[in-house]
């Protein structure tokens, strides 16, 4: 083939993988390096042992992973239909920016919108007075962090599900009708399993940053829910116990892990990244 | 019947993701000091906020972090996807596009702490120089990703024909393959600028004392409360947002339109 090109131009490639080396494989192996490393530079496995042996570091992982459960339901929950009925549009296109645009307010924003909204007489608080409830505090509670979670990630779960209808071929939904299915089979065994793949790229969007949202545990949270995010950053920025955080942030890449491999693509071409 | 409950479904999830949006900006014109009770029209936190020497500064800090790193993961990211598309072994090009997306499926924590301690093992002092840097690393893949997909559809004969007629390989680069895949490149280099703008978490982690970026300040103030200068500047950010996905869309339509003006020409 083009032999010639191939051989001047590797040189083009060298600051790509520079990149591979520095940022991407090196972060990773200091982040485990340093996690067999206690608070005076001494080598040690104590921090894993710390870790498994805690109930408070065992507790607040099953935490995190419950509430990023919680998360990644109920977006699925509310995104499902959203990206189903968004297709049925006419301007399809114009209404999946208007879903996008949200992602481009900075996150940090859209929690300080909540702080408003949730304080003692912001406007959650005047509608429940309205209805007859009275004022509750709602902000600084595991439900507040829930729904502000819930509200952020919302795009990133309509997308890929909204992408996956699109990619189904509506002769499928339509044979299954001309067979006598009714609505609710043709959704339970041809549409739902075919849009599979959206759900579980959705799953892995918003599963694992859930984990680490430690921003929104600060601000909304009030440090009542306490994530796996939240405590590498305690780790890192408070106590600068970084062994303790490293072998956090590992078991943290560990379930990252997990998650990609239940929800990856098992079909053995594997979809192109897009 | 069900066509009007799909609509109202959507109507109520849109107005969900804009009611917060729409708080923000409506309480920065509020004369009052918190977000409870509207107070009647002003301008004041909006001149409050363009007389505010430090946020001004951070605003400056914020858009060239996001400008030059964009511009430089562009660059690299677009020469690393040339690198992936001409890789032959599909083992090779495979474990390349799996290194490539670890950086985009990494939790930002776990970025903001490895680039931390990988700043302070090589003693670079933590500052602007560290934050450019760590946007830059997590914006290449993003470009790579983006830029790839064009690659992919340049036909080799085009390719081929360039070098027939005598093309060296830089006019074969810069006359042939950057034209063809500039709308990549134009979408690679708008998302690592959203990337940038938008990132909190690691900058958080690599940003040390002295250099501080629109998203931490937001942190640091939220945490000591309401203070309508916040809105004022999500008001500004909304509508920069706006002009940024406008410019976005308008690209996108142009590139397809390109597109759709040369399935005519072939048919």
């Amino acid at each position: 083939m083009r032999a010639v090109t191939k051989r001047r131009t590797w040189l083009y490639f060298i600051p790509y993988g520079l990149w591979l080396a520095l940022f991407v494989i090196a972060p990773v192996a200091l982040i485990i390096y340093q996690s067999f490393f206690d608070l005076g530079h001494h080598f040690t496995l104590g921090n894993y042992s710390t870790y498994f042996q805690s109930a408070t570091y065992l507790k607040m992982t099953l935490n995190s992973v419950w509430y990023a459960f919680l998360i990644t339901l109920f977006t699925g929950l509310i995104s499902y239909p959203t990206a189903y009925f968004l297709h049925q549009l006419k301007h399809r296109q114009f209404w999946l920016l208007l879903v996008i645009l949200p992602t481009w307010i900075n996150i940090l924003l859209k929690a300080y919108a909540f702080i408003g909204i949730f304080s003692q007489a912001g406007l959650a608080n005047q509608f429940l007075t309205f209805i007859g409830i009275g004022p509750q505090q709602i902000l600084f509670t595991n439900a507040s962090f829930i729904f502000v979670a819930t509200y952020i990630q919302i795009p990133f779960m309509i997308l890929p599900i909204y992408n996956s209808i699109d990619d189904l071929n509506p002769a499928f939904v339509n044979a299954s009708r001309d067979l006598g299915a009714s609505n609710w089979q043709t959704f339970r065994r041809v549409i739902f399993p075919l849009t599979l793949p959206g759900v579980k790229a959705g799953v892995q969007a918003v599963f694992i940053p859930s984990l680490s949202l430690f921003m929104l545990t600060r601000l909304i949270g009030g440090n009542k829910v306490i994530t796996l995010g939240t405590a590498i950053e305690e780790h890192f920025l408070t106590t600068m116990n970084w062994g303790m955080g490293s072998t956090i942030g590992v078991i943290l890449i560990v379930a990252m892990i997990i998650v990609m491999t239940l929800t990856g693509d098992k079909k053995p071409k594997g979809g192109a990244p897009r | 019947m069900s066509k009007k409950l799909a609509n109202g479904y959507l109507i109520l999830v849109f107005a969900v993701l804009y009611a917060p949006i729409v708080f923000l900006i409506v309480y920065s014109f509020s004369q009052g000091e918190t977000m409870t009770n509207y107070h009647g029209f002003t301008w004041r936190h909006y001149q409050t906020l363009f007389s505010d020497a430090r946020m001004l500064a951070i605003v400056a800090n914020t858009l060239l972090v996001a400008l030059l790193s964009s511009l430089i993961a562009t660059l690299i990211g677009t020469l690393g996807a040339l690198g992936i598309n001409r890789t032959t072994k599909r083992v090779t090009r495979e474990s390349l596009l799996t290194l490539n997306n670890v950086l985009m499926v990494s939790p930002d924590v776990i970025i903001g702490a490895s680039f931390l301690i990988f700043f302070t093992m090589l003693k670079i002092p933590l500052g602007f120089g560290s934050v450019l840097m760590s946007h830059i690393a997590f914006e290449i893949p993003i470009v790579v990703l983006m830029v790839l997909p064009r690659l992919r559809e340049m036909s080799s004969s085009m390719l081929d024909a360039a070098e027939d007629l005598g093309a060296t390989t830089r006019q074969l680069l810069t006359q042939v393959i950057v034209p063809f895949i500039s709308p990549g490149i134009f979408a690679g280099f708008f998302m690592a600028l959203t990337y940038s703008l938008d990132d909190f978490a690691v900058t958080f982690f690599v940003t040390g004392n002295g250099f501080s970026t629109l998203s931490v300040e937001i942190y640091s103030r939220a945490r000591q409360g309401i203070n309508l200068e916040i809105n004022a500047l999500s008001g500004v950010m909304f509508l920069f947002s706006l002009l940024l996905v406008g410019g976005y869309y308008w690209i996108q339509q142009a590139s397809q339109k390109r597109k759709h003006r040369k399935r005519e020409v072939a048919s």
